[in-house]
């Protein structure tokens, strides 16, 4: 049985581009401002990056393929650079290739960039593309919102709660992120919204109204990874060291009606956290997570993802949310930094910009945001897909003692 | 067995939809006032992911209740609006209804008596002691708007099952006469028909010449017009159908209803929606007469016998005409039949070609609908697979065929998405669990004015998937529908 990395990793440094319509900028130059923030913040020289790993989703509508890409707009010096993909978990999913890196000893210093530019294809929301050649003969070609709606419905029937006490739960959740991105000048959104116009917005696909959905935009993230060992060395004195990273894509369970699956969570993501929660000792959740960053794509997704991270009872989600527990003056803040809600959803950025917003809340940098009680473990939930087939990917990021 | 040769069951499919004639006369009434007096009832329309081959396989599987698919020896589909002009359209018929590769099929088309001459023939054919074959028949016509005709038709199929053995209708005989009247007429390149006036038609055409076939129909075939007890006549124009039973002797109350006033004329499937009509409601030993009018005459003679009262319970033209939901919309069928164009934006983009390897090499999937039972676990999967879907057993290679599309199933998740394209927006869709095993995300037909909510019980039906504009090529599949 596999020990996990809890604690051989730290965080270098990290970089995060201001996030939203980014009409003056390709991808290749919004790598570089989350590049040089990262490089920065690292104060280490580029020739020390040993590997990198470039995380995008939509690559044939903006960067295009391999990990050329980003070797060429950093002008990385004869690094291999591996470009992934894991349709919206592709931030967490760079950021596990070179995290594993220098777990495994294979590389010293090691890059994650995550950028994505949808705002070129002419139209908001995810563009239209095919699945695959079964997928385009079989499959639904439901929009995002109309694929992760389909939890409201089953969420509904299987914990018994009303249209109308389902609305005013998600739309609570919406106005709680807006209120955070009101602080983020790297935020795209940046106005506070309330619950009226969130349950009065038109409807994009039942019932995720406008306010529900989560843009997509334009952005790059960027981490810089090392051993604890080498941090202290180049000068680093407040450590903060990856806890926990775990990935967990569906097998086409979700899709078996013997399974048992009921449409109204997400497997993977229980799974995911479960191993994540082993693999950084973490055994009450609830009591010793102090913030999480989750998948926010769209309220419905974050209400359920509170009871898949086993910070909610199956089926109360919906009442602590009511109750404003992760609210940023609650018990466990949920997306301090306005979540894919106010920062738009760049596919490959995102991943990574959760695990941002950890990082500084961990080192105190996060200005108005700043959790009040200092916070020692922050969570990243980053998943893609859809609810009936997805991968998870939970990461868990402390100080180095904690 | 009574070894006797002609129909051994029928069914029917008529469209849900039914446009209010009112609101389409309401859009020309500035144009064209004389349409008035063909304004009020409604017809059946198509939704956009219907066709004559959709409409086709719905009549075909309510015609083969409770017959075992394998018994079926060869199938034909008539219609003068076939989507494809090569490409076998009864071929596509067949993988939708799973039916072995071992049967033979055509389609017929050229007239609008396809349908009662491709009977006919397989009448003939039933005699030399074939298989039994199923008559299709299926129309969905477009005509030019603020004419007669966009009022006066009517989109249907039927479907007819013939063979010897224990027939509820026993076939006596037919008579033919072809002539060259070209009433109306369309060419490839046409998208209405053109007809000529229709006093002349009623004349020359109905009163000369189905009259005169008729009359001779019935002397050669020996039966006396009193002896007549149901006279199917496809012609919807106001009293010719009147008209040429009285002409012939036959009694006025042995007149099928032409349901004009509820459908419309659904062209080469009408004849054949009409004697499905006369057969719901025939009693032992009726005669019945069908007609077929299309440059040229059939008359065909039938006799009902008690093995009616055996057939099980199927739709039927009773249950289709009763199964309807009012539209007013005239405007959105006109998108819908491609006469309108609408401005679709950008997401309507996405091309939808569909390679021709992939198809043929899962058709009983797509078409057939057909997925995989895995004969260790008894575990139901869609689509099938290599490795089995069940956890508890990773067999490799274990899955049977395991057909879904006449199985009911019961909503586990919804959603009407407004974001993603569609031309009937919104797009309901969600996650559906089989009676018996096996689950499937699929789109959802047919949901106006019902209450989409988890639980409720559905069937499956085919319907178009996608239209790949560019190469101007159908995918079809299968999407849930409330069940009645």
């Amino acid at each position: 049985m596999a020990r996990g990395i809890k604690d051989k990793v730290a965080i270098l440094g990290m970089g995060c581009t201001k996030f939203g319509e980014r009409w003056d900028k390709d991808a290749d130059s919004l790598m570089v401002e989350a590049f040089e923030e990262a490089v920065a913040d690292a104060n280490v020289d580029v020739s020390r990056i040993d590997a990198a790993w470039l995380g995008v989703g939509f690559d044939a509508m903006n960067i295009g393929p391999s990990g050329i890409p980003a070797s060429i707009a950093l002008r990385l010096p004869n690094v291999g650079v591996t470009k992934v993909e894991n349709y919206c978990a592709s931030g967490t999913e760079s950021f596990r290739g070179a995290v594993y890196a220098v777990a495994s000893g294979a590389a010293d210093i090691a890059l994650a960039i995550g950028v994505e530019k949808l705002k070129d294809t002419g139209y908001g929301g995810l563009p239209v593309r095919t699945r695959g050649t079964t997928f385009d003969m079989v499959g639904v070609v439901g929009s995002a919102p109309g694929n992760f709606a389909q939890l409201a419905s089953a969420y509904r029937a299987a914990h018994d709660v009303s249209k109308e006490d389902l609305k005013r739960a998600i739309a609570h959740v919406s106005v709680k992120s807006h209120a955070n991105g009101a602080k983020n000048p790297k935020a795209h959104l940046r106005k506070a919204i309330d619950m009226d116009t969130v349950l009065n917005a038109p409807m994009i696909a039942e019932p995720l109204g406008l306010f529900d959905c989560c843009g997509v935009s334009d952005g790059a993230a960027c981490a810089i990874v090392t051993t604890p060992e080498i941090a202290r060395a180049l000068g680093k004195t407040d450590i903060v060291t990856v806890k926990a990273l775990q990935i967990v894509s569906s097998n086409g369970w979700e899709l078996q009606q013997g399974g048992g699956w009921n449409g109204a969570y997400f497997h993977t993501t229980r799974v995911a956290a479960q191993r994540a929660y082993d693999e950084a000792g973490v055994t009450d959740p609830r009591r010793q997570i102090s913030l999480t960053e989750v998948h926010d794509c769209f309220s419905i997704t974050e209400l359920v993802t509170m009871e898949d991270l086993f910070l909610s009872k199956e089926g109360q989600g919906w009442k602590d949310v009511l109750n404003g527990v992760f609210d940023a003056d609650g018990e466990i803040p949920c997306q301090i930094d306005g979540g894919l809600k106010c920062f738009g959803h760049p596919i490959g950025a995102s991943g990574l910009r959760m695990i941002y917003e950890n990082y500084l809340q961990l080192l105190g940098r996060a200005g108005p945001r700043q959790r009040s009680k200092p916070p020692t473990l922050g969570l990243s939930h980053n998943l893609g897909g859809m609810p009936s087939q997805n991968v998870s990917a939970v990461a868990i990021v402390g100080l180095a003692d904690a | 067995m009574s070894g006797e040769t002609g129909i051994l069951a029928f069914g029917a499919y008529v469209p849900r939809t039914r446009l209010q004639r009112s609101a389409v006369y309401a859009a020309h009434a500035w144009f064209a006032p004389g349409l008035k007096g063909q304004s009020k009832g409604e017809r059946a329309i198509g939704d956009w992911d219907e066709d004559t081959i959709t409409m086709a396989v719905e009549a075909a599987r309510d015609a083969l209740t409770g017959v075992e698919r394998a018994t079926v020896g060869s199938l034909s589909l008539a219609s003068t609006t076939l989507p494809y002009i090569d490409r076998l359209n009864s071929g596509i018929v067949k993988e939708a209804l799973n039916l072995p590769d071992a049967v033979a099929a055509l389609d017929v088309t050229g007239s609008q008596r396809a349908g009662t001459s491709s009977l006919l023939q397989a009448l003939k054919g039933a005699k030399g002691g074939a298989a039994p074959h199923l008559v299709l028949a299926s129309e969905m016509r477009k005509a030019s708007p603020a004419s007669e005709a966009e009022l006066t038709n009517g989109d249907a199929a039927a479907g007819l099952l013939v063979g010897s053995g224990e027939v509820v209708a026993k076939f006596l005989g037919a008579h033919s006469v072809t002539a060259d009247f070209v009433d109306h007429y369309r060419t490839e390149d046409m998208d209405f028909d053109y007809g000529w006036e229709s006093r002349w038609i009623r004349d020359e055409g109905y009163t000369k010449l189905a009259g005169g076939a008729l009359k001779a129909g019935l002397a050669a075939l020996g039966v006396a017009p009193e002896a007549v007890d149901r006279l199917v006549i496809p012609l919807v124009g106001r009293g010719v159908a009147d008209g040429l039973a009285k002409q012939a002797g036959v009694k006025p109350e042995a007149l099928a209803d032409t349901l004009l006033a509820t459908v419309g004329d659904s062209g080469v499937a009408h004849p054949l929606l009409l004697l499905v009509t006369a057969l719901e409601q025939a009693k032992p030993g009726e005669k019945i007469v069908v007609l077929g009018f299309g440059q040229g005459v059939d008359v065909l003679l039938f006799e009902a016998t008690p093995a009616l009262a055996k057939l099980s319970a199927r739709r039927g033209v009773k249950g289709s005409v009763a199964r309807r939901h009012a539209d007013d919309n005239y405007l959105r069928w006109l998108f819908h039949r491609g006469l309108l164009a609408l401005e679709k934006g950008m997401r309507a983009e996405f091309d939808q070609k569909q390679p021709a390897t992939t198809l043929w090499r899962h058709r009983k999937t797509v078409f057939g609908l057909v997925g995989g039972r895995c004969t260790k676990t008894g575990v139901v999967q869609f689509p099938k697979s290599d490795i089995t879907v069940g956890s508890n057993d990773r067999s490799s290679g274990t899955q049977e065929d395991y057909p879904l599309a006449e199985l009911k199933s019961k909503i586990i998740t919804f959603t009407a998405d407004n974001l993603t394209y569609s031309p009937n927006p919104p797009a309901y869709y969600g996650m559906v669990d089989f009676e018996g095993g096996g689950r499937l995300t699929v789109e959802f037909a047919d949901v106006a004015g019902v209450e989409v909510e988890v639980g409720r019980e559905m069937r499956m039906v085919f319907r178009i998937k996608a239209l790949d504009e560019q190469r101007h090529f159908t995918k079809y599949f299968w999407k849930a529908a409330p069940a009645d």
